[in-house]
């Protein structure tokens, strides 16, 4: 591949969107709609994902998100959060699709509540109708290359394995199997979930994943907007350093200095 | 199907809840008359969605179930 000299020109893109940043954020758990916006803009993020849910009938004043975070200037990537079913993720996607006109959406279908695993055999099922219906489907799955390779198949237009549980913040844990994805996917690859801090996320980057998709680690920061810069840093740090390509392991000590002209 | 015509309100389900609303309004004169605006959200009625486009068309009918929906916060 040509590799770019600095990050600045290094973009990627997604179903013909091209963006320069490759961390995406979520807008969930923040304390305040203000510091979620602000976090947005600390982490240089151009995505985040939304959520779709019922609007409060009982108090339909309240501020909405759209308010703070403005969708024409950061793209919002609906998702289905929440869904465990694959009917249950089309219907919402469908609404979201008329709730603002996107076709590029984020689809998850979960297996359950206690860790949150995507259910692949629905996962696989409401991405193949979603793309008949003209939908661009990112899809987060389990961090198998096989199940990455069926969803390419189906039309997913970029492969999300999980780092780890949602929400956990235990890191990347196999990362055999996001390498193997990434080596065998013709489509943008991005860690989503398991992030705990910057080094997971430049982990990530250094494995070669196109991206990472973030929440919790930012929101349940002690400092939001500090660990959204960190992130933001360790995300080009990480891409950097696959640029450049690491120095092999080695077992032993190797010097840096010469061994001769020693006195 | 007369007795129905007359009613003034008429019995809807919204968001899973029971409520009663003006017989022969549209959608989007039911959404303005809960205080909602019908550019920012999306509503589904039993089932299918409703193009934002026709929801000044479509008159809400008697055991309508409506979902109104629109964006939060998420990962």
């Amino acid at each position: 591949m040509n590799a770019p000299q600095c990050v600045s020109a290094d973009t990627w893109t997604v179903a013909g969107r091209t963006f320069s940043s490759r961390l995406i954020v979520g807008t969930g758990k923040y304390k305040s709609f203000e510091e979620n916006a602000a976090a947005v803009e600390a982490s240089g993020a151009e995505i985040v994902t939304v959520a779709v849910r019922r609007v409060n009938i009982a108090d339909p004043n309240q501020p909405m998100l759209t308010d703070f975070i403005d969708p024409k200037k950061i793209t919002y990537l609906p998702n289905t959060a929440g869904c465990f079913t694959a009917d249950e993720a089309i219907r919402t996607l469908r609404l979201a699709r008329e709730a603002g006109g996107w076709t590029l959406v984020k689809l998850e279908v979960l297996g359950e509540a206690k860790t949150l695993y995507p259910d692949m055999r629905e996962t696989l099922k409401a991405a193949e109708t979603l793309v008949k219906e003209g939908f661009e489907p990112m899809v987060y799955c389990v961090d198998d290359p096989i199940a990455a390779k069926q969803l390419e198949e189906v039309g997913a237009v970029a492969i999300m394995p999980l780092g780890a549980p949602i929400g956990s913040g235990l890191g990347i844990q196999n990362r055999i199997t996001v390498r193997l994805i990434v080596e065998g996917a013709g489509v943008p690859v991005l860690v989503d979930a398991g992030v705990g801090t910057a080094s997971d996320a430049a982990v990530a980057m250094e494995l070669g994943c196109d991206g990472v998709l973030m929440n919790t680690a930012i929101a349940e920061a002690r400092d939001p907007l500090m660990m959204a810069r960190a992130m933001k840093s360790a995300i080009e740090a990480g891409r950097m350093a696959y640029l450049a390509g690491r120095m092999g392991k080695r077992r032993y000590a190797d010097p840096s200095s010469p061994l001769a002209g020693l006195i | 199907m007369t007795e129905t015509a007359q009613k003034l309100t008429i019995s809807i389900i919204l968001n899973g809840e029971e409520r009663s609303v003006g017989a022969g309004r549209s959608i989007a004169a039911m959404l303005e008359s809960i205080g909602l605006n019908p550019a920012k959200v999306a509503v589904e009625r039993n089932l299918k969605v409703v193009p934002r486009s026709s929801l000044g068309e479509i008159v809400v009918n008697e055991g309508d179930k409506f979902e109104i929906v629109h964006f939060v916060g998420g990962g």
